[in-house]
């Protein structure tokens, strides 16, 4: 569990050192950054690249932003291309589609996707459609940014998963990042993609730090948007999952690992277009599968990667009904015991594992 | 409208003499005409946009012509659709033109304009040809959508639609108009909606967001005092729609009259480029 104890907050030091790090160009080693300053890198480096890039949202200005992501960006960029906006979804997504319309590639953050249900009409009607509608002459390159899913106790109207959603929608890219590497590789593809982009991010992956690799600190790191990636190799089963399971589904890796099973697990870094190519070879390889998500079972992530293996080669090289470990089927919880029981565990995971393989 | 033939005509007839007499005629006619039109009701502003205005010939025959052309391809639009050669929705504007014809009289190329899905008038004003419409209209590969969007969704250059949902298109015509004041060309942008998106929630959120920024947006209600079946009366507490953006300068235009859309139009166009902010046009 200590991998995944999501709530370590690094202190200034950490930041600072990091700026010093660039600042001197020294030879970039295996470096520990957290999700949360993976993100304001990469925006940093392609506000720097691309002057018609700008973000604009709740807080991202002059309070750093509501989880800090923006931290700095403000005070270097100023107030033409870091905007605070009133508390006004459906208003402010407009104008960002609007500006993304007339040429401009604006980033557009909502405080949590809860909040962009607000807005869901601009995002789906206004960006996503319209490229499509036109004929091919009216591009939108937007990206949609901000935390998704569960976060720790904000109950039932602050902790809802929107990859199904957004994942539905013809017209729409939708990203879900796990580490720090997925989180900067991704934030960057995304402001260069000349379609609306989805970045589902997760508050409390926010403060988690990883290794990041040499290549993912340059400048021109990008993680192509419709990849998968294969983080742990496995014989037995194929185990998929997005953004924060991904940790747990390592961690159950580990567990089983000592009893002799071998998990492939998969990180789908994209929920749209989806990389079932890489989740059909290992199945064909592996023979079983397991999907773990955050959100609601019901038209779900996994209900989708089912069907897909379902109606592809992999389906004859399947030895058992595939499962989906989920979250509760219930509106968010408060209380801490129930809220833990109500999103996937190791244990359910474990569970889940044991019983597609029949142990 | 008819007022505007009559005094088209009134210049233009004297043109109508024999070849032989054309060269000594030029000197016997004017080239233009000066109109009285009707003074704007004012919100937050001292003065209004002036109250006569000077027509030449060249103009009045392209705007004449551009208004022609509007209603027999809308009137058209209308039989075509009765025969279900145009499936799905079909908004008309004929009765409208002056609206679409003096707007665009009072704007540049270069600047920019959204409305929502009666939008054919403003598509061919803004250069697409009547050909590409109606071709769009029938579903036809050569439409400027090629078919894929319909009446609705129709595009050109620094033309943003044609948008279905009502309302949506005020926040992003906002939007629009951000991209002018970022780029710094001086450029504005025509936000169009009816008198029925007026009562949309998002509209106020832009307005807001556009007077604090003071974006170059002009946003322009077109009240026809229906929206859909239900007359203004029914649907809104304040029918003043000049007036909806509170902090907002508004005037109230006379629709009909393309001489007036016109110096309505240069008179707020010119209030956004001075950098003043937003302003609101009510067309009736």
């Amino acid at each position: 569990m200590a991998a995944v104890s999501g709530l370590m907050r690094r202190p200034l030091e950490q930041v600072s050192g990091l700026l010093r790090r660039r600042f001197h160009r020294t030879t970039p080693a295996a470096l520990q950054v957290t999700v949360r300053d993976a993100i304001n890198q990469g925006m940093d480096e392609e506000l720097e690249r691309d002057e018609k890039v700008f973000l604009l949202g709740e807080e991202v200005a002059q309070y750093d932003g509501a989880y800090k992501v923006s931290r700095g960006l403000w005070k270097k960029y100023g107030d033409k291309r870091i905007i605070d906006t009133p508390i006004s979804e459906m208003g402010f997504a407009g104008i960002a589609v609007g500006a993304a319309m007339a040429g401009l590639r604006p980033i557009c953050e909502f405080m949590t996707f809860n909040f962009s249900m607000q807005a869901i009409d601009q995002v789906i009607n206004s960006a996503a459609k319209t490229y499509y509608m036109s004929g091919g002459l009216q591009p939108v390159p937007i990206v949609f940014r901000g935390p998704n899913g569960a976060s720790a106790g904000v109950a039932a109207q602050h902790s809802q998963c929107f990859a199904a959603w957004y994942g539905h929608c013809p017209g729409l890219k939708v990203v879900s990042p796990w580490n720090s590497e997925d989180a900067k590789g991704l934030i960057k593809s995304a402001i260069r993609d000349n379609n609306p982009v989805v970045v589902l991010e997760n508050e409390l992956m926010y403060g988690v730090p990883f290794e990041l690799p040499s290549e993912a600190q340059s400048k021109d790191f990008l993680i192509p948007i419709g990849k998968a990636k294969i983080e742990r190799q496995g014989t037995h089963i194929t185990v998929v999952a997005h953004s924060r399971p991904v940790g747990h589904c390592l961690e159950a890796a580990t567990v089983l690992s000592k009893e002799g099973i071998e998990c492939e697990v998969i990180n789908m870094r994209t929920i749209r277009p989806m990389d079932i190519e890489t989740i059909e070879a290992s199945v064909m390889k592996t023979n079983h599968l397991v999907t773990v998500e955050g959100g609601w079972p019901q038209f779900g992530v996994g209900a989708e990667v089912c069907a897909r293996i379902m109606e592809g080669p992999a389906f004859n090289f399947l030895d058992a009904p595939a499962v989906r470990v989920t979250g509760a089927d219930v509106p968010m919880p408060y209380a801490k015991i129930l809220e833990d029981n109500s999103i996937p565990q190791v244990k359910d995971i474990i569970f889940a594992i044991k019983k597609t393989l029949n142990i | 409208m008819r007022k505007m033939l009559a005094a088209v005509s009134r210049v233009l007839g004297v043109a109508q003499k024999p070849a032989s007499r054309v060269l000594v005629a030029s000197r016997n006619f004017a080239n233009d005409a000066t109109f009285e039109i009707k003074k704007c009701d004012l919100h937050r502003l001292e003065e209004g946009p002036p109250v006569t205005t000077v027509l030449t010939r060249e103009d009045g025959l392209k705007y004449y012509r551009m208004m022609q052309t509007v209603r027999r391809m809308e009137l058209k639009a209308d039989q075509l659709y009765k025969q279900k050669i145009i499936r799905g929705f079909c908004h008309l504007c004929d009765g409208q033109e002056a609206c679409c014809v003096g707007l665009e009289a009072g704007i540049n190329p270069t600047d920019h304009l959204i409305t929502a899905y009666r939008a054919h008038g403003f598509t061919f004003t803004r250069g697409l040809s009547v050909r590409e419409i109606l071709a769009e209209l029938t579903g036809r590969r050569g439409g400027c959508a090629k078919g894929k969007g319909g009446s609705m969704h129709m595009y050109a250059k620094n033309f943003y639609g044609g948008n279905g949902i009502v309302g949506a298109q005020v926040p992003l015509g906002a939007g629009i108009a951000l991209a002018c004041k970022y780029n710094g060309k001086d450029e504005v942008c025509l936000t169009l909606y009816g008198d029925g998106a007026a009562n949309q929630g998002q509209i106020f959120e832009a307005y807001n967001m556009a007077a604090l920024w003071k974006l170059p947006c002009i946003f322009i209600c077109e009240n026809n005092r229906y929206g859909m079946g239900t007359s203004v009366e029914r649907a809104a507490a304040s029918t003043d729609y000049y007036k909806r953006g509170d902090f907002i300068p508004g005037l109230r235009v006379d629709g009909m009259d393309v001489l007036c859309v016109r110096e309505a139009t240069r008179f707020a166009a010119a209030y956004c480029r001075s950098g003043k902010g937003p302003i609101l046009m009510e067309l009736q």
